[in-house]
């Protein structure tokens, strides 16, 4: 048995779970590691969800001039757990017609694919679950098994609703993957790896007290808010919740879920909104690396979680503000704006690669040239792209004849 | 064109968000079962039967004459009429309602039992708290429930009660005045009637006015 060093702040978590592993007969070691890892990943983020629904519930009551929950314990803390209970109780109700097994998997598969894409997350230094070579291209390939999960239940439940509703996501999740890896590119092209420790490694560097985090380039601050609409689409919610609007085709894909399962739905998709929303910050916002040399004694894993939440305060209140868009406003943002978009953070961060870091000897006067041109290559179409899809037609101000 | 409107909106949202714990008249809110709105006067929601005095059963307005009965568009009221008689306000026997029951889950609260009632008897309660864990009987309200003081409805409506209340203290005052002016007839009468009356002594006795009909004190009426 190996005497381990003492713990530190930091490293509490991976401490703990040698801790356990070195006590345990070596035969089980590797059993103890596995299980402490996904154990801890499925109570984390599904408390995350808990909390994540009750914040959005009093967010989203605030930004309309309401309270949200406030009758569950103190300021309706405890709500969700009132919810838990309730979708727990509830009857599960199966249609007589549909496809038994496949509408009893897909829940399942929707949650175990959402689940699994942490695998890849360094939600921390030294707490990656699995340190792959490949890891966002197995974040992307796991991702994709969602969109099979949505279909089975969509078709499943034989449902013309729930059809409508798999159609409409399959379309859509489809459609924004393409924005979604083509903007995480630009990071694996500089990164030069495709590894998301490696990633969150090259990003938690200083200069003059600044991180190196991808977002403080230009490129990188496009590709992070292109990549962060693709993953508000990616995940269905709004303002691109098509799949279950609620005016249209009242829940989409889980309308024939009740119980349980339907809470299944309901926390497989938070779970992506937190898994994608943690490869935004692995990509573009340095991992758990702290913004400025002198946060760096703040845990790693607190900077996370810390970027996490204000993700999906982001989220929420993107959620409060903007309306449902329509089918094919929707495929044309994606098709016609979001790929042309992306292709060119993917150019601009070509340039910024092979621009000299300093020109005429000048450091400072190099970096200026190259944000500017970079700059450039990403404004330029976006102006054109903007007044290009404007398409001439002038918004006037709409007359009500009989409102009002 | 550039999305500014979208940033427009975020920050309407935020001002909002942050607004709403700054201002409490952005809270339009009421937290109902500990706060409440003040109900307004004209606020009904199902019929209740009027008693005056501390007694419901002897102070109670309606006489039984059925016409709610007959003009409930939804036929939700059952009256069934007592065999005998009490004295009402003026001190005039009037039938009493036996039963009196109203099916509140079948009621429409039109008023027109109210509109057309003549004896003041029967008005529209404010009361909406009615939810009830019996499906089938808890709606179902029988006189005891029905009925409730004149100060009660003073209370909720009233402008509706100090009018009504009036009308009635004139017809009482009228009344009594009625009652007094026969009665004195009848004294003259009898005063006139008592020289002949040594000729047919015992036919004249019997034309005097009977007790029954003279504003009598109220007589406890037995249920």
């Amino acid at each position: 048995m190996t005497a381990l060093p003492a713990p530190t702040a930091d490293q509490i978590w991976v401490w703990i779970k040698d801790w356990l592993v070195i006590h345990t007969p070596a035969p089980f070691q590797t059993l103890v590691s596995i299980v402490c890892i996904v154990a801890a990943i499925i109570v984390v983020f599904a408390s995350l969800f808990a909390l994540t629904v009750l914040l959005e519930r009093k967010g989203l009551g605030r930004i309309q001039n309401r309270y949200g929950p406030n009758r569950v314990g103190p300021f309706g803390i405890l709500q969700p757990i009132a919810d838990a209970v309730k979708s727990l109780t509830k009857e599960d109700i199966v249609p007589r017609s549909a496809d038994h097994v496949v509408h009893y998997l897909a829940p399942l598969v929707l949650v175990g694919a959402s689940f699994l894409a942490y695998a890849v997350l360094p939600i921390g230094r030294n707490m990656t679950a699995v340190n792959l070579d490949a890891g966002v291209l197995f974040f992307f390939a796991i991702g994709s098994a969602t969109e099979l999960a949505v279909f089975m239940a969509g078709w499943s439940s034989r449902n013309k609703y729930s059809l409508l509703g798999a159609m409409r996501a399959i379309a859509q999740m489809v459609s924004y993957e393409v924005p979604l890896i083509l903007s995480s590119i630009a990071v694996v092209m500089i990164a030069g790896t495709l590894s998301t420790s490696a990633i969150v490694d090259r990003q938690a560097r200083f200069t003059h007290g600044i991180a190196h985090w991808y977002v403080f380039t230009p490129w990188g601050l496009a590709g992070f808010i292109l990549f962060m609409i693709a993953a508000t689409a990616e995940t269905n919610r709004s303002p691109f919740d098509l799949p279950e609007g609620e005016s249209e085709i009242i829940a989409g894909y889980f309308i024939e879920y009740s119980g349980f399962k339907f809470a299944l739905f309901f926390l497989a998709e938070y779970i992506e909104m937190f898994a994608v929303s943690g490869l935004g910050i692995t990509l573009f916002l340095g991992g758990w690396s702290s913004p400025f040399s002198f946060l760096a004694w703040i845990p790693s894993w607190i900077w996370f979680f810390g970027k996490l939440l204000v993700l999906i305060g982001c989220f929420i209140w993107v959620r409060g503000t903007l309306p449902r868009l329509r089918m094919d406003q929707l495929m044309n943002f994606a098709w016609k704006f979001m790929l042309p978009m992306t292709l060119f953070v993917i150019l601009s961060a070509g340039v910024w690669r092979f621009l000299p870091a300093t020109i005429a000897g000048s450091a400072a006067l190099g970096a200026v040239v190259r944000w500017l041109v970079c700059a450039l290559v990403i404004l330029l179409p976006y102006v054109t792209l903007a007044r290009t899809l404007e398409g001439g037609r002038k918004i006037e101000k709409r007359e009500y004849r009989f409102a009002e | 064109m550039f999305g500014e409107g979208i940033i427009q909106g975020l920050v309407e949202t935020a001002r909002n968000f942050f607004g709403s714990y700054v201002e409490k008249d952005r809270l339009v809110t009421v937290q109902y079962p500990e706060e409440r709105h003040h109900l307004p006067e004209a606020t009904r929601q199902f019929p209740f039967l009027l008693y005056d005095g501390p007694d419901s059963d002897a102070g109670l307005r309606c006489v039984a004459c059925q016409i709610c009965e007959k003009e409930c568009p939804p036929r939700c009221i059952h009256i069934e009429k007592s065999k005998d008689k009490k004295p009402d306000f003026v001190g005039k026997q009037q039938f009493y309602p036996a039963v009196f029951d109203i099916d509140v889950s079948v009621c429409m609260s039109c008023q027109i039992c109210v509109e057309v009632c003549p004896f003041d008897a029967i008005r529209m309660d404010n009361e909406f708290e009615l939810s009830t864990s019996n499906r089938f009987g808890g709606l179902l309200y029988t006189k005891r429930e029905l009925s409730k003081s004149n100060e009660y409805y003073r209370r909720i409506h009233p402008t509706e009660a100090a009018e009504t209340d009036e009308r009635r203290v004139k017809e009482a005052e009228e009344a009594k005045a009625k009652a007094a002016a026969t009665a004195a007839a009848a004294k003259a009468a009898q005063a006139a009637a008592a020289p002949s009356a040594t000729a047919n002594g015992a036919v004249g006795n019997g034309a005097a006015p009977k007790p029954a009909d003279q504003p009598a004190e109220n007589k406890p009426v037995s249920q």
